[in-house]
Formats: structure tokens, sequence, C-alpha cells
């Protein structure tokens, strides 16, 4: 079993090659006969009472088959609500899948014209008259805290969603005594996912079975059959959910987004099936948001340049609802509960506030809210160590938390165990040559080149386990479940609750099957995303893929190899203890001829049972499930570092290069961990350097195209350099901690450390993210005046 | 996203071509990386797309008599890659590298860019500094429009509804002729936030005959009015440099939007400019030992 591992060897994902050719499956792929297009109206108010709504000139359109209004919908549709049972106070009205009587955001869906072509919708989209009235506009978060702010939807008292505090220690003390208190104000954009394929959806219902059938660009479709059913009162066995290929996620394919029910509904009322797919358009006004928020932070630290307190401020924007079913807390949470996870700190005062406002609803975005702490912490120990004439890589050596203790907790509660984050500082400033590049920055300096590096520590909370949603009774699995079955002509068929946007999860999935069965890669057939074929799960969220659903794929795989050990033992009359498999053949281990294939085993288990000498023949099709139960989730560690020029002149950054030392555990595929590491580190490039859905005071969105709304190219882009720390957790038997989200985690803070680095000879420390040429350029004049 | 309908017609011949046009509402399509995305968009509605893609005689670099003919159906990518461009116009080929991304480049014109006159593109900027000719026919007639006279606002040619660019002539390039070119963009290939292309004649140790074009701030194309009495010595410091180039940028009126304000883009043209001029002087006098800053 030696030979030949694929555990921890760098495998292609088993897709690339397909996908790249263009050969893949996508939602919008599906041909389906007798199909309808959906095209929305959509509301270009962003709050606007619904006084009128006139279709029939758009009805008599060439093709169009329907065109359905929210009223329309409720018939058959049931409202939803996000409700979190700890955070009453997050509670956004009932939602419907078209809005009724009032639009809360520019780009809610208001109409749906339902005809044989997509084209033929759009032109008759352009027919529907709809009498507005327009109502007060919140869009600012700092305008919807007023106490005299109109509010976000007539039927709510006020724009609070959440106001909630921590308090460990006594910060107050802490920041009396301190030798040095630095502070700052940081500003985030409004950012969104940009997934290469939009959101998209494809519904059949068959109208003598009752039955639902969906197929979903999305993330979670055990969690989404959930709703389907409950929303438009099915049995739950009477829905299929389906997610094939999916280009790119991020977190964004994880709600219930009302459009899409919108429809189901459609599919259900008119009995035909229906497609929608956004386009790049729409998708900047109804994909959930991310980010917005902004932050106040203190630090206090000794003058030893130890870290004593932190205090935080935070101002989150929700947007018009709370996202469906997850909410839309987790970002502002996030950003003050994870704020100094990494280091040893006694005292913290946070506080964080979220406010609905006219926009889109803010959602999930890959690395939910820890960007944000990371940003803030980090960038506060950087001024730290200037204040205190330090080096920050020193000062940050001085504090990592001991994490010897396997239950240790951060000052804002994070759980921390078996982490690693003094060896990845070592090993990055190596990596990196730290003490090099430093000198070399004092030379450019002299020349009027001015070159940063910025650090970043992080915790990356990966493997979330049941705590976080089912405490907030949120019906979001965070179970993973893998059903094996060996094939009758001996291949191994993996069914997994894991689903895979691109993350490469199938392939680390196969890697661990192959291995712990002894069995070909090849002959390891991944089944996931389809909600009739693949048992109950999560999905992919919170980087469980590889963590947990390769966790219940290792249980599954031991399991399934007793058993066919033990039919082999039987047939070769043979301890089977003695049997070993490689390669897909049953050895007996003092011999080394093979003496039966699985094959050879299916053939006989399935045809011809009674030539089996046990009472019992062992199950060849085995399911387990997996979930941290003791732990709230697997926290992961790194380090990641920046080094950049800024052009004082024009206000330009370049990211010269990129590093990154991250500890998620035993490594299954390097090149795959890699990727996800890059890719989350590019995604954090985009946030700090590019990324803004910019809104006027009017709550119109002024930028939604990709001409305007720029995301990371490959052009502007450094070589990101990975290694690794191994740290195998103990909460698993497979030790692999998640990794989807670590790059994102930091890179932000890195750019921020890194590009206020080079301005230290300026005086000038960037407070709003992304770094525009002009937000550079007017930081610098500010400060010279 | 999908295009209002729309007829669609692809004559081999020009001549059939310009009949086409003469109807209303019909547009020409050449590379169609601008007018597929505002059709997709719903931004225009022509009624007629008339493919030129299959006339031959719109095709084509040529040297000739008159200057460096570039033909309607000349892609960024011919432009690119042509030893007649890199020899005669040398200005074209230091920008080129700058227009879009290899995907835009493969398909869209030289002419289609002049056409469309957008004003973050470089097409027409090089074409005002160099002052290129535009042919322009319609049906029954043809003539010839000088690039400073063609771009007349956002958007806005001196072209009529039923004509079509159906060559552009560059001017060759002197022995003693410096040129410039710089423009800032977030992200390489983007549309310029600013840019500048820059013309100069060498006479003994100076460089003069500034024609000095800024774009991407600028509704159209702007030929500074204020190069007339400015010269590059060959030891001129960049102080110096830096004052000639906030002369010329006093005279932009850069329009407002998310990529800046009116004062950030005319300091940062004045910056490319600065280092442009420097960079030519360099060029210029190279072994002549430059000025001291």
């Amino acid at each position: 079993m030696t030979a030949n591992l694929k555990t921890g060897a760098s495998l292609p994902r088993r897709t690339a090659a397909r996908l790249v050719a263009g050969k893949g499956r996508y939602t919008d792929d599906i041909q389906v006969a007798g199909l309808l297009h959906v095209a929305f109206v959509r509301s270009s108010y962003p709050h606007a009472r619904l006084k009128r709504i006139e279709t029939r000139a758009a009805a008599d359109m060439p093709g169009v088959v329907a065109v359905l209004t929210g009223n329309d919908l409720a018939k058959v549709c049931a409202p939803w609500q996000t409700q979190l049972a700890l955070l009453p106070s997050h509670l956004s009205p009932p939602q419907m899948p078209m809005a009724q009587g009032e639009a809360c955001w520019q780009g809610e869906a208001i109409v749906a014209v339902v005809a044989t072509s997509r084209a033929l919708a759009e032109d008759a989209t352009e027919s529907v008259e709809i009498e507005w009235e327009e109502l007060p506009v919140v869009a600012d978060v700092q305008a919807a805290a007023l106490a005299d702010a109109p509010v976000v939807h007539s039927a709510m008292t006020s724009n609070l969603g959440l106001d909630h505090t921590v308090s460990t220690g006594d910060a107050e003390a802490a920041f009396r005594q301190a030798a040095v208190t630095v502070e700052h104000t940081f500003s985030f954009d409004r950012q969104t996912g940009v997934t290469l394929e939009p959101r998209t959806i494809l519904a059949e219902f068959d109208p003598r079975l009752q039955q639902l059938t969906i197929h979903h660009s999305h993330q979670v479709p055990h969690q989404m059959r959930d709703i389907f059913a409950a929303q438009l009162k099915l049995p739950l066995s009477n829905v299929r959910v389906v997610a094939p290929d999916v280009g790119g996620a991020f977190g964004l394919k994880l709600a219930a987004y009302p459009d899409e029910m919108a429809v189901a509904t459609i599919a259900v009322l008119l009995e035909r099936p229906v497609k929608f797919c956004a386009d790049r358009l729409e998708a900047f006004v109804s994909d959930n948001h991310a980010r917005e928020a902004k932050v106040h932070g203190r630090m206090a630290v000794d003058a030893d340049g130890r870290l004593t307190a932190m205090d935080v401020s935070v101002v989150s924007g929700f947007g018009a609802y709370s996202a469906y079913p997850r909410g839309s807390v987790g970002e502002a949470l996030q950003a003050v509960h994870m704020v100094a996870a990494p280091y040893k700190m006694a005292h913290l005062r946070g506080r964080v506030r979220g406010y609905f406002q006219n926009k889109p609803p803010s959602g999930v975005l890959r690395a939910v809210g820890q960007p944000i702490a990371t940003t803030v912490t980090e960038q506060l120990l950087d001024l730290a160590a200037r204040r205190l004439s330090l080096d920050p890589a020193e000062l940050r050596r001085r504090n990592y938390v001991d994490t010897a203790t396997a239950t240790a907790r951060s000052a804002g509660g994070i759980v921390l165990a078996e982490l690693s984050l003094e060896r990845c500082h070592d090993r990055l400033l190596q990596l990196m040559d730290y003490a090099t590049l430093r000198q070399q920055q004092r030379m450019h300096r002299d020349k009027g080149i001015y070159r940063g590096i910025g650090l970043a520590a992080f915790i990356e909370q990966t493997a979330v386990g049941p705590t976080l949603y089912g405490a907030q009774n949120v019906r979001a699995s965070a179970q993973e479940t893998c059903r094996l079955t060996l094939e009758a002509d001996g291949a191994i068929r993996c069914a997994t609750s894991i689903t895979d946007q691109g993350q490469g999860t199938s392939t680390a999935l196969a890697q661990i099957v192959a291995d712990a069965l002894g069995v070909d890669i090849e002959t390891v057939e991944i089944a996931t995303g389809d909600t009739q074929l693949t048992p109950f799960g999560g999905g992919a969220w919170a980087s469980r893929g590889t963590a947990l659903g390769g966790e219940a794929a290792l249980r599954a795989a031991r399991k399934l190899k007793e058993s066919v050990l033990g039919i082999a033992g039987a047939l070769l009359q043979t301890e089977p203890d003695l049997l070993k498999i490689e390669d897909g053949r049953i050895y007996n281990t003092a011999s080394p001829l093979p003496q039966m294939s699985l094959a050879d085993i299916a053939t006989t288990a399935y045809f011809k049972a009674h030539l089996v000498a046990l009472t019992e023949l062992p199950a060849l099709e085995i399911t387990e499930s997996f979930a941290p139960r003791d732990l709230p989730y697997v926290a992961a560690n790194g380090i990641q570092a920046a080094h950049v020029e800024v052009d004082v002149e024009l206000g330009t950054i370049r990211v010269l290069d990129f590093w990154v030392v991250d500890d998620c555990g035993r490594v299954i595929n390097p090149l795959l961990v890699d990727e996800q590491i890059r890719g989350g580190v590019v995604q954090g490039i985009g946030a700090a350097l590019y990324e803004q859905c910019i809104y006027g005071a009017d709550g119109q969105l002024e930028n939604g195209s990709l001409v305007d709304y720029l995301v990371p190219m490959a052009s502007e882009m450094p070589d990101i350099h990975v290694a690794h720390v191994q740290t195998p957790t103990s909460a698993t038997t497979l030790g692999a901690r998640g990794v989807g989200e670590a790059g994102t985690v930091g890179a932000a803070a890195a750019i921020w450390t890194a590009v206020n680095d080079a301005l230290t000879p300026f005086g000038v420390v960037l407070s709003e993210q992304p770094f525009t040429p002009e937000r550079v350029l007017d930081a610098l004049a500010a400060r010279k005046d | 996203m999908k295009a209002p309908a729309f007829a669609y017609r692809r004559p081999d011949e020009l001549a059939e071509a310009l009949s086409l046009l003469a109807d209303d509402g019909a547009q020409v399509l050449a590379g169609g990386q601008s007018l597929i995305a505002s059709l997709n968009m719903r931004l225009s509605a022509p009624a007629l797309l008339v493919d030129i893609n299959r006339i031959g005689a719109l095709r084509g670099i040529e040297d000739r008599a008159d200057g460096i003919r570039i033909g309607a159906l000349v892609r960024h990518v011919d432009v690119l890659h042509s030893p007649v461009i890199a020899r005669q116009v040398p200005l074209l080929a230091m920008a080129l590298p700058h227009v879009a991304h290899m995907a835009v480049r493969n398909r869209g014109t030289t002419c289609g860019s002049l056409a469309l006159a957008d004003p973050s593109a470089e097409m027409p900027a090089l074409a005002v500094t160099l002052n290129a000719k535009i042919v322009l026919e319609k049906q029954g007639a043809r003539r010839t429009v000088a690039a400073r006279d063609f771009f007349q606002g956002l958007y806005q040619t001196d072209r009529q509804d039923d004509e079509m660019i159906t060559e552009v002539i560059f001017p060759r390039a002197a022995d003693d002729e410096v040129f410039g070119f710089a423009e800032l963009a977030r992200r390489h290939g983007d549309f310029a936030t600013v840019g500048i292309a820059v013309r100069a004649r060498r006479s003994g140790d100076t460089l003069e005959n500034l024609d000095v074009v800024i774009f991407g701030s600028e509704a159209t194309p702007l030929l500074s009015p204020a190069t007339s009495a400015l010269r590059i010595a060959a030891d001129a410091t960049a102080p110096m440099l830096a004052d000639m180039a906030e002369a010329i940028t006093a005279t932009m009126e850069p329009m407002e939007n998310h990529q800046g304000r009116a004062d950030t883009k005319r300091k940062q043209a004045a910056v490319l400019l600065r280092r442009t001029f420097r960079d030519m002087q360099s060029r210029a006098f190279a072994g002549k030992g430059n000025g001291h800053d």
C-alpha cells in the first residue's frame, strides 16, 4: 500500500481538461423539449411603491406565453422570512419571489415575462408598464443609522438589523495602561462574487407525478430541495435538485434567490419547463453583495510590543432583505469576533451594528468577514510597530497565540487548536527573504521608488460544524456523507454530499478513496450534486469539501475494504487480516501473486452469493457521515506577504510578489490546494485594489458591468508563491483542514499593510478599500498640505 | 442580454455595402467588439447590420505614395504585427500593445475604432496626433477628412450615417521625428483613464514642433494648443519638463467619472507627459548626455 499512493500527489483536477475544452455541461446547456425562457422586469428604483402594473401589451407580444406579477406567484409560493434564533433583532420582512406592492432595491424582480426564447421575452419586457411612486431611499450605511432615517421597507420600524457586543477582559483598563495606543478607520466598499457562470436555474414540473425537477447552478442542492419543497408545498420526495457543472460560486450561490424561487414557481404554475440565466447586468444588481463595512479600530500594546487589547466598532450594510436562509449577519459578526485571532490578547471590546439599506441583499462571499477582521488587526499591528520602532515581523513573532493547548480561545471567542503560527511565520520570512527585501526597500526609497512589504497572519474557520446554523434554527446541514458502492465490474462509485464548483474536491475524494481501498484512482467514479443520486449533506460552504467530505469518504472506504476482505477471506479460506488490496487486486501478504480482483469479488457477491461461506454477506454499499460535533469548526492558519510598489505620482499600485505559507493540515493534493490559495489571494487582491459596487446616494448602482466593475486580471497578478506547514487536525482521522478561503482571508490585509508600508515616508495611512489611484493621490495630497 | 431583432446582410462588394448603407437604420459591422456588446445591452437597435467582412477591397495595410493605408478590415492584431507599421508609423506600433486584450485585438479594427470615437480609445488619438487622413465613402461619393477635423464630440464624428470609413492613411514618419506614447489604465488593456501621444522633430540639440494629444480624459482627443513655443532641449532638466507638462495639461477639460475627478486626471496627465518627454529626450539624444535633474 505504500507504492503509488495518491494522497499527497498533485493530480490535476479531473474535470479541468473537459471544462477548458468547452465541454462543460452547465445548467444553461441542458436541452429540454418545450423549454420556456424567463426575462424579468426589474425595479429601476431603489425604493418605490408599485401603483399599477400593466402587462396586457407585453402578453400580446410574439412568443410570449405568460406575463406574471408577484401577486400571480403568491398563489403558489408561500412567503419566507429569514429568522435567526439567537439574533431575534435580525429580521427582515417576509419575502416573495417578486415584489408585491413595494420594491426595495434597484434590481429587485417585479414582473416575469415567459416566452419561447429569451430574446422574445426581453422584447416583451419593454412593453410592461409600471406606475411607480418613488419612496425615500436609504443607501449609505451611515445614513441608514440616523435616527430620522426613512425605513428601507414600510413593514419595518427601524433599519437596525443587528446590534451585538463582545467584551472579554477589561479593555478599558488595558488601554489606560498601554505603552502605545494606535487607532485607524477603515472603509470596505461593497463587492460581489462575479462568478464566470451567472446564476442559472431550469425548473421542470411534471403535473402527473407532482414532481419538480430543478437544475440549478448552486452550491447546496439539498438545502435548496428543502426550500423549494417548503415554499411550493410539495413533499420533499417530490423535489429533485441537480447542480450540474457550476462555473464558480464563492458563496454567492448559497442563497435562495427570490428570482430563482420565481422560476420554480412559474414551472409549477404553468406546468411547463422554464429557464432563467442571469445576464451580467442583472447579476450585478441581483446577486448577493458583501463586505460593505466601516470600522474604527484601536489597539493597545505594551512597551515590549505585546498586544494587550483591541477595541473595534463595526457598521455593516445588509441590503434590503436578510439573505435566506443563512441571514446577512455573518460578515458583521466575523468582522468583530475574528480580530486578533492569531494573537495572544486578553482584552477585547467590540460592537457591531448592521443596517438594512435599499441595496441588494448582502450575503456570503468567500471568507465572510474574516478579511475585514484580519485587515483591521494587521494594519493596527503595523501602526503599533511603527510607534515602537519595531520591525513588523518581529512584533508579530512576539504575539502569536500559544496553541499547544488544544482548546485555546482567542479574545473574540475563536476556538484555536493545534495551530502552527510561529512555524508558518518563520517559513515565510525565509521563503521571501524578508531581510534582503527590507534592505532593498531602503535603497529603493533613496532613489524615489516606494516599495512596501506587508504581512498578514490569519486564522481561517474551516469545516464548520452544526453549531453555527443549527443553533440558529437554520436548515443548513453541516453533515457530509459519502456512499461508496462496489460496482459489479469492480469499479468504485462514490456518491458524496459535497459539491464541486471548480475547487477540485471530487479529485481529492477520489484520491482518498483510491488509497484507502487500494484501487486504481481511474476506477473511482465520483457523483455529486444531485439530491436523487447523492446522499444528504451540506454541499460546499465554509471550506468543508475535503476536510469533512473527505473524512466521510475515508470512513466509508475503510468499511468497504473490510467488507471486501471479509468476502475475499471466505472465498480464499484465509483470515481477512492476512489479505490486502493493491491496485484493485487482492493479495495474500505471504505471496506476491494476486489472488483475485475486486471484479471477482463483485461478481461473486452479486451473482453467485451462494458460493460465499458467510452467514451474513457484508454490505458492498457503505454510507458514512461526518460532522465535527466536538468543535464548532476546524481552525486553519497561515501567513501571507505582499511586496508592492506605489507610484506616488500616478497613484497606481503594482503587486510585485506574493507569498503564502498555509497550514491546512494534511495536504491531500498540493496542486489543488495551491490553486485554491492562489485563487483566494487573487480575490483578496481584487478587494484591496479593484472591486467596488459604486452606489450613488440615490441608491443607483453606477458601475454595473465588467467594463466598470474591475475584477483582478492575470496581467496585474504577481507570482503567488505557496508553501505548506502540515499540522493534521485530530478532529478527523483524515487530518485535513479546509483551505478554500485561506487566500481571501489574508490577502487584502497583506496588500493594506504593504501599500501603507510603502507610504510610510509620507506619513500616510490609507483607509478606504479599494485603493484607487485617486484615493492614493488624495491621501498623499492631504498629508502634504 | 439578447440583441433586439435586426436584419443582416453580408455583401461581397463595396458598392453593394454602400448601397445598403443608404437605407435608414443601417450600420456597418466590422470587428463588432463594441457594436455587438451595445446591441446585446440594447443600447442601440439598428434595423440592418451590413457585415463588411467579405469585402476583399477593404483588407490590407499598404505602403503607398500618399502614406500608409489601413483598410477598413485591418484588425488591431494586423497593425501590431505589421513590419510596415513598425517601420513607417512607429507611433502606432508603440501604442498597439496598450489596445485592449488579445481577444479584442484579434477582431477589432482600426477604422471601426475611429468610427466609434470612444473617448478612451487609442486610435482616434493617434490619428489626431499624426493628422491621418480618413477616407469616407457613400454611394456615389468619396471624401477625405483630416483626423483633426473628424472628431466632433463624445462618440460624434464628421461621418454621416450613410458613410463608411473605408480606409485611413497615416503619414510616413520622417527620419527626424521622435514619438512618445503613454497611458494610465487601472488594468492592462482597459480603456485609458488618461493617455498621451506625442510627436516631435529633432533639430540639432532640441526636439521641437511638438504635437501633443491627450485622450481618455477628454470628450475628444485634445491636440494641445499650448505646444508651439515648447521645445525639449537635450539638456532640459526634469523640472523644466514638468513645467512644460503643466502648461499643456492646463488646457485640459477632463470628464469627471469613476476613474477620477478632473484635477486628478490633470495631475496624472502631467506626470505621463513629463516622463514621456524624458523618455523621448533620452531616445533622441542617446549618448549625448541628458540634462541633469
